[in-house]
């Protein structure tokens, strides 16, 4: 299958982080950066379905500014055959607008799958896979914990809140990927020093204007600080006194 | 800002901005072997060393991803990695535990190593893809009982005989003696004291003859096996032999590769330390603070972080070197003996720093302490490096 | 006057929790753009329709129900094609999603059916002349985001228990609407729904969680936690990533950065350290309670209350002091 996983550059939370001067943005110094999370499994999710099906050609796209090819590399690094970088001084918080200037990109390919992670975890609003979808007029099924696919047409599975759903859809098809299927392969070393020799098409991103702009990136609210209410069991009964008249929760 | 953020994984330790200095693919070969290492060696590496198991089911997966020989060329199975690449994964595996960075220490620089420096091309193409895979695993068969330090003393011996060689002598201290499939024995071909008649041999274990047994009783390196090898009239065909080794110098080429891992994995022992240092006394609260803001703590984590920091700068320029060509084994006893000693520290002090806790399995640094001791004692010991370069400065032995 | 679309979420023919939360949050932003009207809509199969008094008295002016057999089961594409056709027709200034399981999967079809801009997954917002300006928290939990999005109608879904359903009783309108895509033409199609652990409440909608971790040792001890759940009777369970990874629990049970997102109003900890990635899914609840028996576990930073102590001697005892108040 010919397969495209549209894959996102994000800073490393695990690391430092801090908010910039200016209020709105990341303070850069210091800063890692890594594939978000459920991009990752997409990848993966790519790889797999070529492994069970035979051999086929996964593209990975990125949107955003150099540094995004060591993301695509560490796909290629992964197995992905190709990447493609559309180029962007920094990717806007607008999700219309990444999925006009991706769609662009994805149009007219003949891929048989578009894979996207549910949302990205830095800004974490989970809308370009299926705007990509709608502008390319494809069917889509989000956040996808299982997936089979056979003769042109796919079966998912969706966590919702209590239930599982199942949903069948005909390929071409734009796919999100939650957690459940697959977590991404460490790449391997021969891996990593393949992937510099794959292709990578670099282009310019056509960026709309964005209609959503950050006014203001601050920390959460500080929790005001709690107490321990006691030690062992016999704290319980103080506990539960608590929650019931404090917090009126029970 | 805190350079010692709260996080759940290891992220390294990066005070001067040295990831500037490596190149991208050299941060990403580090970066899949932390990755491996969390993930597989992090869970049961605690457990392993408490039940004194190798874990043996790590090896497939070494090979997988590509760590035996990974810098020797690809033509030979191998991943072709320049040396600083090589050096950081050594680092990686050794944040694990010392054991699993001896197991592919052994596979490299000791076994697949002298294959590739003094073998035939037959030789070549014969084992090093067997060993880069993990299909075949190697042992180095070069110190014995009473030549420790001093090897050109050996007293193993191999005699040519009109059906191949003829092997008998007593290895000790083998690290994978147990588990390897072949062994590289180094021996004297000539009169016991003609130290440049040493000869390597690719000795498969399943000869007649053979046999390993592991050192029982160990108190450091218990994720990791040790061995005695006993060769009695072990008769091995005639291109067993290593047409290029020659002389004391050909085994001591090869521990000049370990070193140089070794120089690495010291890092990256001393990481694990202070990592673990950080987050414990971040968390750890004593008369109503953390611990971390007691003077005492702060100046062992300034104290380790000043060591780590100066380690990282020197093994990055001495592979730099190895890249270049110019590297000297005077610069690799330098760097063995500075951060084996500079880890041993490091382990101790986080130790003390985690108080009780600190000698539980669950914790890292003291296994990690142990650990280090035969790190300290083995390829060279701290002194004999001592000596190498107080030679290689004033131009006499003191040996 | 302009009027405030809010798309009212149903399952198995009956409204969701997230409905009136929606239908609340869309009275709120009626008001306050000067008191225009509140049009909900709803989808489901036959008698569907009698959800348009539950959502009148949430506030909801008008109710467009659209009922149709092939409905009676969420279908993506005719959802969309309908919402977006009446947010079209209408003059809306804005229109509320849920940010719920469906609702994040409804809410960017309809965007990108009307080329408008989304503001997802928001747990605040207040209208400023032409703009929403609402936040929205990012980056794992590490930051809050405050977004602006100018021009109508602007779209917002909202986060499950972020606003709180409130009474604001009238007697709607009722208006059915067809699908604006005939269901046999959807290409995406739910073939099944399989509801889990049916005794339980779900997370998303449980006003209690009750979460495990590693402290429990053992996949078994999860019933210390199930039997707290039932003793509180409304509340859900839930697990943390190393939990569910070592398959102690389905991953579906995941709270965290890469599981779910909950905020319920107790949420109780037990034998969870407090990852930052598990933080990201839970800090937002109203009130914590962590049992934990490390003093210095990172959870005890963000909870409200908490007992220090052996999980197995502490949760029998809170199990068993909550049946007797339930019972007194």
């Amino acid at each position: 299958m010919k397969i495209a996983v549209c894959i996102k550059r994000v800073p490393d939370t695990e690391m430092r982080f801090t908010i910039a001067a200016d209020g709105k943005s990341v303070d850069p110094t210091g800063l890692k950066y890594e594939m978000s999370t459920f991009d990752e499994y997409a990848v993966e999710v790519a790889l797999r379905l070529n492994e069970q099906h035979g051999p086929g050609d996964v593209t990975v796209v990125g949107l955003g500014p150099d540094g995004v090819g060591e993301i695509l590399r560490k796909a290629l690094s992964m197995g992905v055959d190709r990447g493609v970088h559309l180029t962007a001084p920094e990717v806007p918080f607008d999700g219309r607008v990444v999925a006009g200037a991706l769609a662009e990109a994805l149009t007219g390919q003949g891929y048989d799958l578009i894979l996207f992670g549910r949302n990205a975890t830095d800004t974490g609003a989970g809308v370009v896979g299926a705007m990509t979808a709608g502008r390319l007029g494809l069917p889509c099924v989000t956040a996808v914990s299982h997936l089979e696919i056979a003769n042109g047409r796919g079966t998912a599975r969706r966590e919702l809140e209590g239930a599982t759903e199942t949903v069948e859809f005909p390929l071409p098809a734009v796919l999100t990927i939650d957690e459940g299927i697959a977590r991404g392969r460490i790449p391997s070393l021969k891996g990593i020093m393949a992937a510099k020799k794959k292709p990578i098409d670099t282009r310019e991103a056509s960026l709309g204007a964005p209609a959503i702009v950050v006014d203001r990136l601050a920390p959460p609210p500080d929790r005001p600080p709690g107490r321990i209410v006691g030690e062992g069991p016999d704290a319980v009964p103080e506990l539960v006194a608590l929650l019931r008249d404090e917090a009126k929760v029970l | 800002m805190p350079t010692a953020t709260a996080t759940t994984r290891f992220t390294g330790v990066d005070f001067y901005d040295f990831d500037r200095l490596l190149g991208e693919e050299e941060r990403a070969i580090r970066d899949a072997v932390r990755a491996w290492v969390d993930e597989h060696v992090m869970p049961i590496i605690g457990e392993c060393y408490v039940e004194g198991r190798f874990p043996a089911e790590l090896i497939p997966q070494m090979a997988e991803l590509g760590v035996y020989g990974a810098n020797l060329p690809e033509e030979y199975g191998c991943a072709g990695l320049n040396n600083v690449a090589y050096g950081l994964i050594m680092q990686e595996l050794e944040r694990g535990d010392s054991g699993v960075r001896s197991f592919a220490s052994v596979q490299g620089a000791l076994v697949m190593y002298p294959v590739y420096a003094f073998g035939s091309e037959e030789q070549k193409r014969h084992w090093l893809p067997r060993l880069a895979s993990g299909e075949e695993i190697g042992c180095f068969g070069l110190t014995e009982p009473d030549y420790g330090s001093n090897p050109g003393g050996m007293i193993t011996t191999a005699r040519e005989t009109a059906d191949g060689w003829l092997l008998n002598g007593t290895k000790m201290w083998i690290t994978n003696g147990s588990q390897a499939t072949m062994a590289i024995v180094w021996a004297k071909t000539g009169a016991l004291d003609d130290a440049s008649s040493i000869r390597g041999f690719i000795v498969p274990t399943d000869t007649p003859g053979f046999s390993a047994r592991d050192q029982k009783g160990k108190l450091s390196l218990r994720a990791s096996d040790t061995s005695e090898l006993h060769l009695q009239d072990v008769l091995v065909p005639g291109d067993a032999l290593l047409p290029r080794s020659g002389g004391l110098k050909s085994p001591l080429m090869c521990l000049t590769q370990a070193r140089y891992g070794i120089a690495w994995g010291g890092i990256g022992a001393a990481m694990a330390c202070y990592d673990e240092a950080v987050r414990y006394a971040g968390t750890r609260v004593m008369f109503g603070r953390p611990i971390a803001q007691t003077q005492i703590q702060q100046v062992r984590l300034a104290d380790m972080l000043t060591e780590i920091t100066k380690a990282q700068f020197l093994t990055l320029q001495l592979g730099r070197l190895k890249d270049a060509g110019t590297m000297t084994p005077f610069q690799v006893s330098l760097a063995k003996r500075n951060n084996i000693n500079m880890a041993c520290e490091c382990a101790r002090e986080a130790r003390r720093l985690l108080g009780a806790n600190g000698i539980l399995a669950e914790y890292h640094s003291m296994r990690h302490m142990a650990n280090l001791e035969s790190v300290y004692t083995y390829e060279g010991t701290h002194d004999m490096h001592s000596l190498i370069l107080g030679q290689e400065i004033t131009g006499l032995n003191a040996f | 006057m302009a009027a405030i679309f809010a798309f009212a979420e149903s399952r198995d023919g009956a409204l969701r929790k997230v409905a009136l939360e929606t239908v609340t949050a869309a009275r709120r932003a009626a008001d306050a753009t000067g008191g225009g009207e509140v049009h909900a809509m709803v989808l489901g199969g036959p008698g569907i329709a009698d959800a348009a008094e539950a959502l009148g008295r949430a506030g909801a002016d008008v109710v467009f129900t659209v009922e149709d057999a092939a409905l009676a089961r969420y279908s993506p594409e005719v959802a969309a094609a309908t919402a977006a056709a009446a947010i079209a027709d209408g003059d809306y200034r804005a229109a509320f999603f849920p940010a719920s399981a469906e609702g994040r999967d409804l809410a960017p079809r309809v965007a990108a059916a009307l080329d408008r801009s989304l503001l997802a997954d928001v747990t605040e917002f207040t209208f400023e002349g032409d703009d929403v300006v609402a936040s929205h928290p990012a980056y794992a939990g590490k930051a809050v985001a405050t977004l602006r999005l100018s021009g109508a109608p602007a779209l917002l879904s909202v986060r499950p228990g972020a606003v709180t359903a409130v009474e604001a009783p009238r007697t709607p309108r009722v208006e059915a609407r067809p699908p604006a895509l005939a269901p046999a033409e959807a290409r995406v199609v739910v073939t099944g729904l399989v509801a889990r652990g049916a005794a339980r409440l779900d997370l998303a909608e449980a006003p209690v969680v009750v979460a495990g971790g590693r402290g429990l040792r053992a996949a078994e001890h999860f019933g210390l936690v199930e039997a707290l759940a039932d003793a509180i009777g409304d509340a859900a369970v839930g697990a943390t990533r190393a939990v569910t990874d070592d398959g102690w629990r389905d991953p579906a049970d995941q709270i965290g950065q890469t599981g779910r997102v909950v905020s319920p109003d107790l949420y109780i900890a037990v034998g969870i350290s407090g990852a930052i990635q598990h933080l990201a899914g839970m800090r937002s609840s109203r009130v914590i309670v962590a049992i934990n028996r490390d003093k210095d576990a990172p959870i005890f930073k963000v909870a409200d209350y908490g007992i220090v102590g052996d999980l197995f001697d502490v949760v029998p005892r809170l199990t068993e002091e909550i049946r007797k108040l339930r019972a007194g």
